[in-house]
């Protein structure tokens, strides 16, 4: 294969993108569980949360800054790599990205500082706001962010127009373009997998200081709380899932077909494989375990009405099948297994063996990888699948890269991150390590709290009763 | 006003809240490696600790509205840029690296590599944006469909690479009075000096710069003709520079820093004046890329202005409230990096 900007650019956007994505569902997940933590707190005025809260923002606040740094590098690449797609969806897609900085980056990134740095010069409810805004700006970072990319898989709201000799996609109706076919679904799924993923990564932790019996009475409450939320999500992540691939069926059939290795339409139901190897040159799928007429019956709801394969595809709009497939596979793999591990953690519980059964605990310090691999699996899986497009129907991957950019640049603009994210992902490794071990503070030695400075500058434009101000902080002490 | 007018200014108003805010910790972390002794070190990083990440969001919001508002420009100057913005991007990351690993192991050799990164990423982000701002004064050379023309080499000419070491300088400068605020004691009365050397070196920039401007780029004065009130910002802008000095002399920080904000905007502003009603300029015989033939379509800059609307109050509270949160010195803490 001869090196061209196509493939180095496709291959550094996998690179690039796929680094960025190892970050921020964790940041989602892990801030979904620090809201529950802080309020936990809150509510229950013990201290215990307070230490878990503090601590989980240490390995969150690590992860957040690494996001941010990868995240960077994604804002700008659509125009040093993709120029002629960027002027073909700018218009479109620039709008979602703009609105993702006005409304999420900024809500993030400002509270962030308030949430990691200002545990002791706020008061606990402005903190516990903080904490609340960091996680809704991040998840409306992935709201923007999904609503942008599912617009490349299922155009809508649009008209094409030509502008300075050639065609450009221009918004027609805003929320037709928000609320795209795919948008809903995809989000829906891709905050599910940062639930899962935050859910495992505490439990992962926890589960470990359980084995060391270090900080256990914290570490079993934090496990709890984790195994509820991955349990739900994991079995969500399902219904979910299911209508992901329904969606597909009706608007992206080439990459259902592709997903599911299904070659041929035939005459009857379509079988599904649970496990195979697809084979493009035979058309075939090897060692292949199929559940008759199943396929059809998850799209249809029947056992009849078959499901169009590759062969319906014209030849040069076929996406690759093996990678799709292997990935999509590995996807579904790991989420049948986080139901049944989370399911039979609750069983455990419920039995009151969980935090005995040493085995368990160590199968739960090891989960926290699967994840990973099954949200990358999944992403892999939907864009190679959308391939040869980069917008469905309308623009080629091919016809998309930036015209004015020689080979030798992008090949070693490739070197350049490969080096900066290996690095990159090595520090996050190290420190993370560094700050489990320290783990969390013991709660007994926490300090007193700062007072509130918004209600002091309130008291002092006298808008609240400065004797309120001074007897609710004499409360707040004598809990200690 | 149009509507790709009222885009071209907002982004101007991205820049320079960008300029000014990360201007200030990229200033800091410039002068790193001139502060000596690891407490020291540790005070100047942590000045900046809460607040650098983010600044970085201006930037980032610039380059998502150039995108929806201007999406050819967006297009060409990126590509026309790459590795420019490619070495702009790995030093932000390493910048970030930097920041996060220093304090993490107290060995003398681990924390001045990392002091050392620190400075060398800091500084070449600054030197990359002011090559940028250059190429975009300067104009590049563009084909028929707005597709850059010329090589690399061709970015690194010696009007880019001046306005490079200017805005080095006044990052360095605007640091210095960042810094001065911020800190106490010993460390306090070194950079008082720094203040002064970084505040002469820009002057002398400052100076060359509007030179070789004047001599090679005459565009960039030709809006004065048009709209001579805009003399007015030169005015202010010579004022507000004069006044940093005065500022220090009498002991007024805080004066100098508000006057150092108004240089960067000020100049933000010149950069405006020089590039309207373009937004890339070609030096070839083919048209440049302005704010009309670049746009998006009406109904979207439409939009987008009501999103902006919308969301700028909001990112102006947050900002309030953190700089509010971690005003005074800075002090090592448990947080601290
Ligand atoms: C923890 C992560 C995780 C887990 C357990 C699952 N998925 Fe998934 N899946 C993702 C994480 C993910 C993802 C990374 O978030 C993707 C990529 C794009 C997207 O929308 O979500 C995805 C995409 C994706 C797509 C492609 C959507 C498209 O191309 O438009 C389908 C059909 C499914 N998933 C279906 C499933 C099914 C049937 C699952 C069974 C339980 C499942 N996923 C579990
Ligand atoms: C809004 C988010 C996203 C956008 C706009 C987007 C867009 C793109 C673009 C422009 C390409 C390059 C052209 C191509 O090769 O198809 C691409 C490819 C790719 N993307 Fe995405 N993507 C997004 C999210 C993700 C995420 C989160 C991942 C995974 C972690 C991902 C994984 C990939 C991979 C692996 C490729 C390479 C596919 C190939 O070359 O065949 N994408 N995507
Ligand atoms: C190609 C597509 C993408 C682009 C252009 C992009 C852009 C960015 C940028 C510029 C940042 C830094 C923001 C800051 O400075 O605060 C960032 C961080 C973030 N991104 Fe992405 N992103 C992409 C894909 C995704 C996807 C697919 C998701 C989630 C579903 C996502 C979620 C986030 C979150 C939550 C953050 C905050 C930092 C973190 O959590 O690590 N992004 N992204």
């Amino acid at each position: 294969m001869d090196l061209d900007v196509v493939l180095l650019s496709r291959l550094q956007f996998a690179l690039t993108i796929m680094v960025h994505y190892l970050f921020p569902p964790l940041s989602i997940g892990l801030g979904a569980q620090l809201v529950i933590t802080e309020g936990l707190y809150l509510r229950t005025k013990d201290r215990r949360w307070e230490a878990l809260a503090r601590f989980w923002t240490k390995l969150f606040a690590v992860n957040f800054a690494v996001g941010v740094a990868t995240g960077i590098v994604m804002e700008f690449e659509f125009g040093t790599n993709w120029a002629t797609y960027s002027r073909f969806v700018g218009d479109v897609f620039g709008s979602a990205l703009a609105s993702e900085g006005i409304f999420a980056f900024f809500l993030e990134s400002g509270f962030l500082a308030v949430l990691v740095f200002g545990w002791d010069r706020v008061g606990p409810k402005m903190h516990f706001f903080s904490t609340l805004m960091v996680f809704t700006g991040s998840v409306f970072s992935s709201v923007w962010i999904v609503i942008a990319n599912s617009w490349m898989h299922t155009p809508a709201g649009y008209h094409l127009v030509e502008e300075n000799g050639r065609m450009r996609a221009e918004i027609t109706d805003f929320w037709a373009m928000c609320f795209n076919p795919s948008s809903m679904h995809r989000l829906g799924h891709v905050l599910l997998g940062a639930f899962i993923l935050g859910a495992f990564f505490t439990m992962s932790i926890s589960a470990w200081y359980v084995l060391k019996k270090r900080h256990e009475d914290l570490a079993t409450r934090s496990f709890k709380v984790g195994l509820v939320m991955a349990a739900l999500s994991s079995v969500a992540m399902l219904v979910s899932g299911h209508g992901q691939a329904r969606a597909l069926a009706a608007n992206q059939p080439a990459k259902l077909a592709a997903l599911e290795g299904h070659f041929h339409t035939g005459e009857g139901p379509t079988d599904l494989y649970i496990m195979g190897w697809p084979d493009r040159a035979t058309e075939t799928v090897h060692f292949g375990i199929a559940l008759p007429g199943m396929l059809s019956f998850l799209v249809h709801d029947d056992f009849e009405t078959p499901i169009p394969g590759l062969d319906q595809v014209p030849d040069d709009e076929e996406p690759p099948v093996l990678l799709p497939f292997l990935t999509y596979h590995v996807m579904v793999g790991c989420g049948m297994y986080f139901i049944g591990l989370t399911l039979f953690g609750l069983f455990m519980w419920w039995r009151g063996k969980l935090f005995t059964s040493r085995w368990l605990m160590w199968i739960f310090v090891g989960s926290v990888l699967l994840p990973y691999v099954a949200n990358q699996a999944g992403w892999v899986a939907t864009e190679v699948g959308r391939q040869p497009w980069i917008v469905y129907g309308l623009l080629r991957t091919a016809d998309a890269v930036s015209r004015s950019v020689p080979t030798d640049q992008v090949l070693g603009s490739i070197a350049l991150f490969s080096f900066i994210y290996l690095a990159l992902v090595v520090l996050w490794v190290v420190v993370l390590n560094e700050k489990i071990k320290h783990g969390p503070e013991d709660p007994a030695t926490l300090g007193p709290h700062a007072a509130e400075p918004f209600r002091d500058a309130a008291a002092r434009l006298s808008l609240v009763s400065p004797h309120r101000l001074t007897g609710d902080d004499a409360s707040d002490e004598e809990e200690e | 006003m149009d509507f790709a007018t009222l885009w071209f200014v907002i982004l101007g108003f991205l820049l320079t809240g960008y300029a000014i805010l990360d201007g200030f910790d990229l200033g800091v972390g410039i002068l790193h490696l001139f502060v000596k002794g690891d407490q020291d070190r540790r005070l100047t990083l942590n000045s900046i600790g809460p607040l650098w990440d983010g600044n970085e969001v201006w930037l980032v919001t610039f380059g998502g509205a150039l995108f929806a508002a201007f999406p050819e420009a967006y297009a060409t100057a990126m590509s026309a840029l790459y590795f420019p913005v490619i070495v702009l991007l790995f030093s932000l990351i390493g910048r970030a690296i930097s920041i996060e690993f220093r304090s993490k192991r107290p060995s003398a050799a681990w924390r001045g590599w990392w002091d050392f990164s620190f400075f060398l990423s800091s500084a070449t982000v600054v030197f990359v944006f002011g090559v940028a701002a250059g190429n975009m004064m300067y104009g590049i050379p563009l084909d028929a469909g707005f597709e850059h023309t010329g090589s690399l080499l061709g970015l690194l000419d010696p009007y880019s690479i001046a306005v490079g070491f200017f805005a080095i300088s006044v990052c360095a400068m605007h640091g210095s009075i960042f810094l001065y605020l911020k800190t106490e004691g010993a460390l306090q009365a070194q950079v008082h000096r720094w203040m002064w050397r970084t505040f002469f070196a820009f002057l002398a920039m400052y100076a060359v710069v509007t030179a070789l401007t004047l001599a090679t780029v005459p565009h960039a004065v030709r809006n004065f003709a048009e709209w001579p009130a805009a003399w007015i910002v030169v005015v202010l802008n010579v004022l507000a520079i004069a006044n940093i000095p005065r500022a220090i002399h009498q002991g007024r920080p805080g004066y100098a820093f508000v006057s150092s904000c108004c240089t960067i905007a000020a100049l933000v502003f010149l950069f405006g004046m020089a590039l309207f009603p373009n937004l890339v300029v070609s030096s070839s015989a083919h048209p440049s890329l302005t704010i009309h033939n670049a746009a998006s379509s009406e109904p979207t800059l439409k939009l987008m202005a009501l999103i902006a609307a919308v969301g700028i109050p909001f990112v102006a509270t947050y900002t309030g409230i953190v700089y509010w949160v971690f005003r005074g010195k800075v002090k090592l803490g448990k947080f601290s990096y």
